[in-house]
């Protein structure tokens, strides 16, 4: 895959933004009546990439979607960059799971990642010649640029994926939740993901990302937060993955899994550079 | 050839044909771009149950001697705020609430009428339309309103399409969503509203999905697909008033079914979508 360094630069610059900062005070929310997060607290820090993991129905979509004000809170208070939430505008970016979306809507490519920009350049008249360069290059980013004319439901699940968060770019957030990106996806989506995960950080782009995959949240992130309606542990892979926690997160079920997890030999995420 | 140009031109020898014309012609295209919207947002049912629901407002237009249209357009603007109003409180799925709210206001209308004595022609006009009793004054306010409708959706052609699309980025991006979908139902009430002269109650519907859904197998992109059902939706109200004029049928009707073979026509041979196309590339 191409990732010249010059591009990297160049959006640096564009994305120089003063450092995020997310903090969750006693947060707890219900999904359909339900009771589905517990008095969250925790806080992430400028730049940083949390992995969430916890298992179904564990609250990890329903923490997104409290984060992006889709759901309202039930207590507590969500702070960013100290401030209340709702207070930024388009400052939080959200990559939904792909089953949330209508893939029949007719709309090309091109036309999805524009929306990104929309809460940036105003919701009125034509997009400028600076809003195209940026949705240009976001497609380019994720490797899909020859696909801008065509028409989202006739893309692959991995294809609609890197639309996603080609718009998810577009938006230039301070702060960017992926909800199970790794699922379901082909390889080369996954590289493209895990790619541009790398891309963010010396941007200081607060991520938190779902995901099922614990080997994946181990050896590329700083940190996962173990979700189970409450928070179960939060910190590095080596704090969060004991067999006390394992078993608070996912119960009975994991004693196989444990042997998967506890071994402990990866090596830092940045050492792990991906050339393809 | 000269016959056919006499064929085409006779009708518009009458001032009523012309103003038939102009108004189909306008209706169509509102009602087709505005349809657009229903047909991608599944609201179908709404824009039937809207144009029904307008019964009450024309009976009490009729009982205090006010004007019909004024007295339709707030009928269904209460309604469609009504329907919106009941199904975010989130008790009952909005199916739900549009049947309730649809049938106690057709209930409504039909008590009123049937309290009206002297109930004129006027009221039938509500019900199946007579687009060849268009006065220049309801061409203007069809004009007009017509306008506001097609403005709207022009200058609110992104925000419309966000929630519409995507309504999780809607809310990222701190849209007044709730704002937005209440706009969008005022604009349908106003097609609606518009479009009873040409096709009256029972066939707005028609109007405000065929075309669009016809354009929605032939194109790709929004902005296109608004465009190529406009033009479905004014060839049908031409096509339709001039197979009226001779063939001496009901105009809304007859307009109606011409968009029905559009459509059918764009079911079958769409390139890509179309039925026959697909068995035919198999």
């Amino acid at each position: 895959m191409f990732r010249p360094e010059a591009a990297r630069t160049e959006r640096n610059q564009a994305l120089s933004l003063e450092p995020a900062r997310l903090e969750l005070e006693g947060v707890s929310a219900s999904y359909d009546g339900q009771p589905a997060l517990r008095d969250l607290t925790f806080q992430v820090p400028h730049g940083g990439q949390v992995a969430v993991v916890g298992p179904n129905g564990a609250g990890k979509s329903t923490l997104f979607k409290v984060l992006v004000g889709l759901l309202p809170l039930r207590a507590g208070q969500i702070y960013i960059h100290g401030q209340p939430l709702g207070t930024h505008q388009d400052c939080v970016a959200y990559v939904p799971q792909r089953e949330e979306v209508d893939w029949r809507f007719p709309v090309t490519v091109f036309d999805v990642v524009m929306m990104g920009r929309y809460g940036r350049r105003g919701w009125f008249g034509r997009p400028t010649a600076a809003d195209k360069s940026v949705v240009t290059r976001c497609l380019g980013q994720m490797g899909i640029e020859q696909l801008a004319g065509r028409p989202i439901g006739e893309l692959s699940g991995g294809q609609q994926q890197r639309v996603f968060l080609a718009r998810a770019l577009a938006q230039e957030p301070h702060i960017l939740l992926m909800d199970e990106p790794f699922t379901g996806v082909d390889f080369a989506t996954q590289e493209a993901t895990l790619a541009l995960l790398d891309q963010l950080r010396p941007a200081q782009v607060t991520v938190m990302v779902s995901t099922h995959d614990l080997n994946m949240a181990i050896q590329r992130f700083d940190r996962v937060l173990l979700l189970n309606k409450r928070l179960i542990a939060y910190g590095t892979a080596q704090e969060v993955f004991t067999p006390e926690t394992i078993r608070q997160a996912f119960g009975a079920k994991v004693l196989d899994l444990q042997g998967m997890v506890v071994v402990d030999d990866c090596c830092p995420p940045d050492e792990h550079e991906h050339e393809h | 050839m000269l016959s056919m140009v006499e064929w085409l031109v006779e009708p518009l020898m009458y001032v009523f044909m012309q103003r038939a014309l102009l108004a189909a012609l306008m209706v169509g295209v509102v009602c087709s771009v505005v349809g657009c919207y229903v047909v991608l947002r599944s609201m179908a049912f709404l824009g039937d149950a809207l144009a029904h629901a307008i019964l009450p407002g024309v009976a009490i237009a009729y009982l205090i001697h006010g004007n019909l249209t004024v007295g339709a357009l707030i009928a269904a603007i209460v309604v469609a705020l009504g329907i919106g109003f009941v199904s975010r409180q989130g008790v009952i799925r909005e199916d739900t609430a549009i049947g309730i709210l649809f049938a106690a206001a057709l209930s409504l209308g039909v008590v009123l009428i049937s309290s009206i004595q002297t109930y004129a022609v006027d009221l039938s006009h509500i019900l199946f339309g007579n687009v060849l009793g268009v006065s220049t004054a309801d061409l203007w306010l069809t004009g007009g309103l017509g306008l506001v409708v097609l403005l709207s959706v022009i200058v609110c052609y992104r925000p419309f399409l966000v929630i519409s699309f995507d309504p999780v980025l809607a809310a990222t991006l701190r849209l007044p969503a709730g704002l937005l979908n209440n706009l969008m139902l005022v604009l349908l009430a106003l097609t609606i509203v518009v479009s009873l002269q040409t096709v009256g109650v029972g066939l707005v519907a028609a109007m405000l999905v065929t075309p669009a859904a016809t354009a929605y197998l032939l194109t790709r992109r929004l902005r296109n697909m608004m465009l190529v059902s406009a033009g479905f939706g004014a060839l049908a109200s031409l096509v339709g008033l001039y197979i009226s004029y001779y063939a001496n049928v009901v105009s809304g009707a007859a307009v109606v079914l011409t968009a029905t073979v559009f459509f059918l026509l764009a079911f079958l041979f769409a390139p890509q979508r179309g039925v026959a196309w697909k068995a035919f590339r198999k």
